[in-house]
């Protein structure tokens, strides 16, 4: 599974679900999911799910942190992390 | 409840048959506010009607009612519980009733003090009063919004009525819904009076007393509002085991009054500290056995079956209850709509109307609530929530300060990790503005506006429009000067007395699903001198640390069991639509959702609405804020199909 097509589907994932649109100008990869009102605490744990039922991605308690969460571009740089590991 | 309507020409005389006429279509559309009998009152100046729920004086009450002169006239909703005294005292000074009920106080009340008659009455109502000799109608609404009172004003006449449905056969067109209004709902739940979710329908704003003559000459005044102490001499400084006893004799004497009735008067029974301290004092003075009412909920999170029972068996009453799940949460969705006359963004008046359909079977018509208390006594959780948010925002880099706020709300689920970054982020909202008038709703009306992000782009058009005066600078306009004063605790109260409570607990929850089925509630906990009593508690007797209502705890001590007088605050919840989806959208309430149906309204984005409905229908729980926003989207449509 290349990068590109996990940025594409946490993409579709937030978009269709949080901002109910297919519309990719609704979501720049830098936005911030907290401070645009995009997730609340129990979107978070939805998205931590996902990554887990798609990505076989656990997150670790000392992991769950906006650095990490808070937007596409912080998820995609995280999972790389992930994978490597 | 009962139901009144009239209207008064401008610079015009009125024919007598086809206002009778029109006169009695506006009536019938309220025939549940009153199934007892109607009246009608017709001359070149005014015409007034009432439809009769026969509670005081059966024999004698019937309205509209006139002065034997003939001078004054009145149609008139609700009940003056301090009648006895006023009559006797109004005797006194020379006046001559030919009836026992308290519609006729109104009458001599006016005659005696003019303007100022609505100051002396102690009670619920919206009054329509017809002065021949000023040529001046008089509409009054009690205090704090428990009758409802609407109106259409155009420079030929002004129409009136108990609800928005019986204005409309006096109305040259259509409804149309004021995109600012919904904009308002969507955001904190309720309009802002005296505003309507209708262009051009307005209500009388709790506690204001308007004049508009023959000519055309209107005036509008407040003739009682909350106020708070602005200085710490002006709080009650006694000590608190004086302040537990005079609030004992306060709701004393507001429940006895409320007790004044020639059929017999009912309680709900929630299984809370409100409703269980009134029926304890119902019992009290009545030593009759007492005849409860109550719901229950197949869901076990939102069901407060045990502790219903627990006060049932612990005071004895004779108790009846209704179980109600999520199908009859939907089947009662379309005709909930049409007596809200506005768009809910919770399920919750449904199950009241199923309530109220239980009290009239049993052949009850009155029963006692105990709503107002958390808003008058300081009971909900958005009271602590801005509690620890002026203490957070004197500190605003603390840590520690925030976590307060997820021991408040134990059921949230906050990812672990750096939980004090999350709650910052959602409760953060206005940390660095502690001082607004409104700092206590800044988060709920941020999560309830997410659901404006399902206005289509058109309606959105029209809102950019009107945007010069947003929702927090008409919020403003709510407070009185001197709330600048005030202690955040009570601008929090105001608030929510103001809006949610007024706007939304006592209308499209309250007289709205009882009057749909002929049952009238009374409220002691709104009782006006209990009511400035409990304004000059100061903050930290109301809420001590974190307990909330602490005085009426200590004073329900004496009454109840500790299980219930020490009972947490539970909000009465019905269930939200995510978890009723395959009831709500599997048959007809589907059809509102259509993208059909969407785009022929107009007012939201059909396509964002399939992808709401599309999470609703994979099973995944809905947060707050989307849940919201399907049942106001759904409730909106609704409306919109049966008004406009």
């Amino acid at each position: 599974m290349n990068i590109e097509s996990i940025r594409q589907q946490l993409r579709s994932f937030i978009l269709e679900n949080y901002l109910f649109t297919d519309d990719p100008a609704a979501l720049a990869d830098d936005s911030s999911f907290l401070d645009g009102g995009i997730l609340d605490s129990m979107g978070i744990l939805e998205l931590i799910d996902f990554l887990d039922e798609s990505f076989a991605i656990k997150v670790e308690g000392d992991e769950l942190i906006p650095d990490n969460l808070d937007s596409i571009d912080n998820l995609i740089a995280f999972i790389g992390k992930k994978l490597q590991a | 409840m009962c139901g009144i309507a009239g209207i008064l020409p401008i610079r015009r005389p009125l024919e007598r048959e086809p206002t009778l006429r029109l006169l009695g279509a506006m009536a019938a559309t309220i025939q549940h506010r009153g199934p007892d009998g109607e009246g009608f009152y017709v001359d070149e100046a005014v015409a007034l009607a009432h439809r009769r729920l026969s509670i005081i004086d059966l024999a004698g009450g019937a309205q509209p009612m006139h002065t034997i002169d003939g001078d004054l006239c009145v149609t008139f909703n609700g009940e003056i519980f301090n009648f006895i005294e006023l009559r006797a005292e109004l005797i006194g000074k020379g006046y001559h009733f030919v009836s026992q009920s308290d519609t006729e106080v109104i009458l001599h009340l006016y005659r005696e003090y003019g303007l100022a008659f609505p100051s002396y009455l102690n009670g619920q109502f919206a009054i329509g009063l017809w002065d021949k000799r000023e040529q001046t109608l008089i509409l009054v609404r009690d205090r704090v919004g428990i009758c409802p009172l609407y109106y259409s004003l155009n420079p030929e006449r002004l129409v009136f009525a108990s609800e928005i449905k019986a204005l409309r056969p006096a109305l040259s067109e259509n409804l149309h819904i004021d995109p600012r209004a919904l904009q308002d709902i969507f955001t904190g739940w309720t309009c802002i009076a005296p505003a309507t979710v209708f262009k051009g329908i307005l209500q009388l704003p709790p506690g204001c007393i308007l004049t508009l003559n023959s000519l055309g000459e209107m005036t509008q005044s407040q003739y009682w509002d909350i106020a708070f102490p602005r200085a710490r001499e002006e709080y009650d400084q006694r000590p608190e085991s004086i302040l537990v006893e005079e609030l004992h004799g306060q709701l004393l004497q507001a429940t006895k009054l409320r007790l004044r009735s020639d059929v017999p008067v009912g309680a709900y029974l929630s299984g809370g500290l409100d409703s269980s301290v009134l029926v304890a004092l119902m019992h009290r003075q009545t030593q009759a056995q007492l005849r409860t009412f109550s719901l229950g909920f197949s869901d076990a999170a939102l069901d407060e079956t045990s502790f219903q029972q627990r006060v049932v068996d612990y005071l004895g009453t004779d108790h009846s209850r209704v179980q109600v799940d999520y199908g009859q949460i939907a089947a009662q969705l379309v005709a909930t709509i049409w007596h809200t006359e506005s768009p809910i963004l919770r399920t919750a008046p449904a199950p009241m109307a199923i309530l109220s359909q239980l009290v009239r079977e049993q052949g009850y018509r009155v029963v006692l609530t105990g709503e107002g208390a958390d808003e008058v006594l300081g009971g909900y959780d958005i009271f602590k929530e801005a509690k620890v948010r002026q203490f957070w925002a004197r500190n605003p880099d603390s840590s520690f300060r925030p976590l307060l706020l997820s021991r408040l709300y134990p059921y949230m689920d906050l990812p672990k990790g750096d939980a004090a970054l999350y709650l910052k982020k959602f409760f953060g909202v206005g940390l660095e503005t502690p001082e607004l008038l409104w700092h206590s709703h800044l988060p709920r009306w941020q999560t309830t506006s997410k659901a404006q992000l399902f206005f289509s782009a058109s309606f959105a058009e029209q809102l950019n429009v009107l945007r010069a005066d947003d929702y927090e600078s008409r919020i403003a306009t709510l407070f009185p000067a001197q709330a600048r004063d005030w202690h955040p605790f009570h601008r929090a109260q105001y608030l929510e007395i103001k809006t949610l409570m007024s706007g939304y607990l006592l209308t499209s929850q309250g007289d709205r699903m009882l009057a749909r089925n002929s049952v009238e509630g009374r409220f002691p906990f709104l009782d006006h001198n209990l009511m400035e009593f409990a304004n000059r508690l100061p903050p930290k007797v109301k809420m001590k640390a974190m307990k909330e209502k602490n005085l009426l705890r200590k004073m329900a001590a004496r009454y109840l069991p500790a299980e219930i007088s020490q009972r947490h605050k539970q909000p009465y919840r019905a269930p939200n639509v995510s978890a009723s989806q395959d009831a709500l959208f599997g048959g007809e309430l589907g059809d509102y959702l259509s993208e059909q149906t969407i785009n022929d309204t107009g007012i939201f984005d059909a396509k964002k609405v399939a992808f709401l409905l599309k999470k609703a229908r994979s099973g995944k729980p809905l947060n707050t804020a989307e849940s919201q926003a399907l049942t106001g989207i759904l409730t909106t449509q609704i409306l919109h199909q049966q008004f406009c």
